[in-house]
């Protein structure tokens, strides 16, 4: 049976998050499919890094490391993969929906020809009966994303292309150490053979990794607004509303393309999942791509001045009225219950 | 550095962000057909950077390409009215089921028989799909290098191009050779508005098929002033092998689509006067959720 393969990108020296969740992913898929899990791992000073896959239930580990291939590049990273898929031809291979994955991947499926499918939110194993050819495909990996701005949630397949590639958020997927003392092997490429001199046109000048901020995952609480704070001092109103209650401010995408807010505050979809104890989503209407970042969250409560906005379908506590109004009263009802 | 020609790709696409109550049908589903059609915001990001090259460049021009049905001749009107040379529809029913894939080759068949560019700027994804992929695609296909998530055009010389990545945790300033795609980001400039004088000149472009269907009074118009007609290109009128397009070209297929219908379930009401957010605030710190 044909391997799925996880890419797996390296932040600072180490593993990223994503590929860390998608190894674990990537995991189930293999047990369910009897079938190896292996990672590509492409960067320099790559030494030791297979010990942090391999916890993960990874069997075999690619590294391809060489001075020229980080920070990333798109070239170098598309030949990598692309010669090592037609060699070890995988079922499928997963990707992290992170600014390295989403330029990578429509790249690599473009040159063999496969079908790549954005942002899954899940992966599913299943059959496939194809009416027009009368033809029954077993063990498909079911794609499942929303689109059309999330007012669809579609299942996508690719019947007879391999391998079925997909990208997944950070955050989407759970991660979970399989085994600490689990046991795969190491293949060291030889770079030279899986790139050539034309892949390294592109030049990176100058690059500073500011490190983010803003760490919602992290947070317990995370406060949140929309459109309908109104603007951009009104949202002032929900830092001061995170600082007491020790949470992070999000946002939606609608009040980030207001410039309420700053871009990696996003929740959603196309923005950061997040499973806090508490979502306080404050003039968020709450459109499935929002939702979709933070429907797991343990509570919800929903401040919105329209009685029927869809973010109160899923809120545990509705509070109908002005935000710029019942903010502060949170604010003072939590000092005075605390004292 | 030499005129430049620069080609955007661009998409019109179903204002998806602006789901009114008219694009709901009475069972919570959305009626997609209801929703006006719009230029897709980043390819609009990706026209401000092409049309900055052009101020920079004298000479320069700037030509819209869009695959889609005849209607999309729209967007390349508007973005004549910013600013653009013009634009080229590619539109043909045997494109019809498309994925990113299929989409990508036929693009780039297109651009095949444009031939003649320098940049291709593309907006970073199209808010109908969300994928991010038919740009670099599009490269792949073409043997291009492609920067993906650009926010600046900082500065080309030599042949080659200098410009600023927004990523998730910082910036990249990159340098690449000419020809070269490159997608742009959202939070790149906005586009320029429309120009008066623009609007005077090209708002009776038109494509033949919309020339066919219109009752122009002006038809010697098309002969006089040459930059009105849009052009119109079939399959029959690009290179391509008809089994990588549509469906057939289309690695993934879609098994289901389901409608998402927001389902009601029970929650506390509470209104906004001080004894409900009292006694919220109380119930929140005694099971333990905040405090």
């Amino acid at each position: 049976m044909n391997n799925i393969f996880v890419y797996c990108e390296i932040e600072e020296g180490h593993v990223a998050e994503v590929s860390q969740e998608l190894m674990t992913k990537g995991r189930t898929l293999a047990n369910e499919l009897k079938c190896n899990l292996d990672a590509l791992v492409i960067g320099h000073k790559l030494d030791g890094v297979e010990k942090e896959i391999f916890p993960y239930g990874v069997d075999t580990v690619y590294l391809a490391d060489d001075k020229r291939l980080y920070p990333f590049s798109t070239l170098p990273h598309t030949s990598i993969i692309v010669k090592l898929f037609e060699e070890q031809k995988p079922q499928i291979a997963l990707m992290g929906a992170s600014s390295v994955g989403r330029d990578l991947g429509p790249r690599v499926s473009s040159a063999l020809h496969s079908g790549l499918t954005a942002d899954c939110t899940s992966l599913v194993i299943g059959d496939h009966f194809d009416k027009k050819q009368n033809k029954n495909y077993e063990n498909l990996l079911y794609q499942i994303r929303p689109a059309f701005g999330g007012n669809i949630i579609a299942t996508i397949i690719n019947p007879d292309c391999r391998p079925q590639m997909a990208t997944v958020r950070e955050g989407v997927m759970k991660k979970e150490i399989l085994d600490p003392k689990y046991k795969g092997k190491v293949v060291k490429l030889d770079v030279a053979n899986y790139v050539s001199d034309a892949d390294f046109a592109v030049e990176i000048i100058e690059r500073h990794m500011e490190k983010s901020k803003v760490n919602m995952k992290a947070a317990p609480i995370v406060v949140a607004g929309g459109y309908g704070m109104g603007s951009k001092e009104n949202f002032q109103l929900l830092f001061d509303l995170a600082e007491v209650l020790g949470g992070e401010v999000g946002a939606s995408r609608a009040a980030i393309d207001a410039g309420y807010a700053e871009h990696e505050r996003q929740v959603g979809q196309t923005g950061v999942t997040v499973r806090p104890k508490l979502y306080i989503a404050c003039g968020i209407s709450g459109q499935i791509q929002h939702r979709a970042g933070m429907e797991e969250s343990a509570q919800i409560i929903a401040i919105n001045t329209d009685p029927e906005a869809p973010i109160n379908s899923i809120a545990d506590y509705v509070i109908t009225g002005d935000v710029v109004d019942i903010i502060p009263k949170m604010i003072k009802y939590y000092k005075k219950n605390t004292k | 550095m030499k005129a430049l020609k620069i080609i955007v790709l661009a998409k019109q696409v179903p204002d998806t962000r602006n789901v009114g109550k008219d694009a709901m049908k009475a069972d919570g589903t959305i009626n997609r057909a209801a929703l006006p059609a719009i230029f897709n915001p980043e390819d609009l990001n990706a026209l401000e950077q092409a049309l900055r090259v052009k101020d920079q460049f004298p000479g320069s021009t700037v030509t819209i390409l869009t695959m889609g049905p005849g209607r999309a001749a729209e967007i390349i009107r508007e973005g004549m009215f910013r600013g653009a040379d013009g634009g080229i529809l590619l539109t043909d029913r045997a494109f019809a089921g498309s994925d990113t894939l299929a989409t990508s080759y036929a693009i780039s068949r297109a651009l095949k028989k444009v031939k003649d560019y320098d940049l291709i700027i593309a907006g970073r994804q199209a808010i109908d799909g969300d994928t991010a992929q038919v740009g670099p695609q599009v490269a792949e296909k073409l043997g291009l290098p492609q920067i993906t998530y650009v926010e600046e055009v900082q500065k080309i010389e030599k042949g080659k191009i200098f410009l600023k990545r927004r990523l998730e945790r910082g910036v990249e300033v990159v340098s690449c050779p000419l020809p070269m795609v490159m997608t742009v980001n959202g939070s790149a400039a906005d586009c320029r508005a429309r120009n008066a004088k623009m609007i005077m000149k090209y708002k009776h472009a038109k494509t033949v098929t919309e020339l066919q269907n219109s009752n122009e009074d002006y038809l010697h118009l098309y002969n006089d002033r040459p930059y009105l007609n849009i052009p119109e290109w079939t399959i029959s009128d690009i290179e391509v092998d008809h089994a990588e397009l549509g469906l057939s070209g289309s690695p993934t297929k879609v098994k289901t689509v389901e409608n998402v219908v927001l389902q009601a379930k029970e929650a506390k009401i509470i209104s906004s006067a001080d004894t409900d957010i009292d006694d919220l605030m109380h119930e929140l710190i005694e099971n333990h959720t905040i405090g």
